[in-house]
């Protein structure tokens, strides 16, 4: 989606610079199948642990400190209409909701009102599960609204949209299964989607964060996710198995 | 002590933060974000907040110093613990930020003092207990050996 709306691959120079505190910084052109996400949370803490989270799911990430340096980021801090032929990839935008300055929703509105980055999907993030306030942002064209703290099963099923948004058709929203349900364990090959008015996405397994034996994003399709966050989270299947979700084995002694 | 009986106290460490409620499943899911290319993430994370908790109350302690108490002031702060607590599981901080800035709601100085206080302790608390198991890990580690799995049944 976020590839229909005038957003071509080109890499600006001055994007190097907005990485703040040593995070990841855009993608090379190299890198152009990759999905590429801008979070926006004045908290380190939070940034740190957003930035993991799309990581581990097969994102390239920049994160910045606010709403400011996010327009920076994407070339929307100055008023003249934005004529450059070098644009940046963007491919969602997750943001919190209460920064200081520029609110989330502020930054949202920015977006939207934005030729280059108004098709691309923003997500707004927030501790407080207010309604009028996500029927704000929800009406204004967020995408979707996570309420906070963010777990690994809300950026899963995000990607997953990301992925699909284009192509596979959800009966049942975001609630897919896959043909290899039957067998919630199966690790199944990346999906490559081709469209006609996108290049195709490759979830790329050459980030060093993703362990080489899991598909993150495939992992979640055998139950909804949205309903069992709680399983989800005790009871990981073994494939995501980072080294600490290893049963105890007796070391050396047989 | 052998490495099955250490990582076994480690578990049990680990379980009993739990059951206190000192720990809620947010800490999970930062231990599901941490892998062999990531092996420090936890405790990465959790040494950063606890770099900006001691900020932030610093900060709260002299604004709610104040003889005029500034609570435009007050309640960010009160906001920006709750939110990190809230996001390594640290869940007795977070719960006392939120009766904190129901205080701060309400203008309560007095009551507001009394907040202050409690979040500390609980910080304090928390800090000292995942101090312990890093250390504990460390140790485990430095053995040789594997940090378990939290198995946790509920």
């Amino acid at each position: 989606m976020g590839r229909d709306g005038g957003v071509s691959c080109l890499m600006r120079a001055e994007m190097n610079m907005m990485s703040v505190g040593g995070m990841e910084s855009a993608p090379a052109p190299s890198d152009l199948d990759e999905v590429h996400v801008l979070a926006v949370d004045d908290s380190l803490v939070d940034r740190i642990v957003i930035e993991r989270l799309l990581r581990i799911n097969s994102c390239k990430v920049t994160a910045v400190d606010s709403g400011w340096r996010a327009l920076e980021f994407l070339g929307l801090d100055n008023d003249k209409a934005s004529a450059q032929l070098d644009r940046l990839k963007v491919d969602l935008i997750i943001t919190d909701y209460c920064m200081p300055g520029m609110t989330g929703y502020e930054l949202l509105k920015k977006i939207k009102e934005s030729s280059n980055f108004r098709e691309v999907p923003v997500v707004i993030m927030s501790s407080e599960n207010v309604l009028t306030r996500i029927d704000r942002c929800l009406e204004e064209g967020a995408q979707d609204f996570l309420l906070k703290p963010v777990k690994l099963a809300d950026v899963k099923r995000l990607r997953s949209h990301l992925a699909t948004k284009d192509d596979v058709k959800l009966s049942n929203g975001n609630k897919r299964k896959l043909p290899q349900d039957s067998d919630p364990v199966t690790i199944t090959p990346p999906l490559t989607i081709s469209t006609e008015s996108s290049p195709p996405l490759t979830i790329s397994h050459d980030s060093s964060d993703s362990s080489s034996s899991s598909s993150p994003v495939e992992m979640f399709s055998s139950s909804p996710i949205d309903d069992d966050e709680d399983d989800d989270v005790l009871t990981s299947s073994p494939e995501e198995s980072p080294i600490r979700r290893q049963k105890m084995r007796s070391p050396g002694l047989d | 002590m052998d490495l099955v009986q250490m990582q076994k106290s480690l578990q049990d460490y680990t379980k009993s933060l739990f059951l206190e409620g000192i720990l809620d499943s947010q800490f999970l899911q930062l231990q599901q974000l941490q892998d062999e290319s990531n092996p420090d993430f936890v405790s990465q994370v959790v040494t950063l907040f606890f770099q900006d908790s001691d900020r932030i109350l610093n900060d709260l302690s002299l604004s709610l110093g104040q003889q005029v108490v500034d609570f435009k002031k007050v309640d960010p702060h009160v906001h920006q613990l709750k939110g990190s607590s809230s996001s390594i599981g640290a869940q007795r901080v977070k719960n006392a930020c939120v009766v904190f800035r129901n205080f701060c709601e309400q203008q309560n100085v007095e009551a507001c003092h009394r907040c202050l206080q409690q979040v500390k302790q609980e910080y304090y608390l928390v800090k000292n207990r995942l101090e312990t198991l890093f250390k504990l890990e460390q140790q485990i580690v430095a053995s040789g050996g594997m940090i378990p799995a939290v198995e946790l049944g509920f």
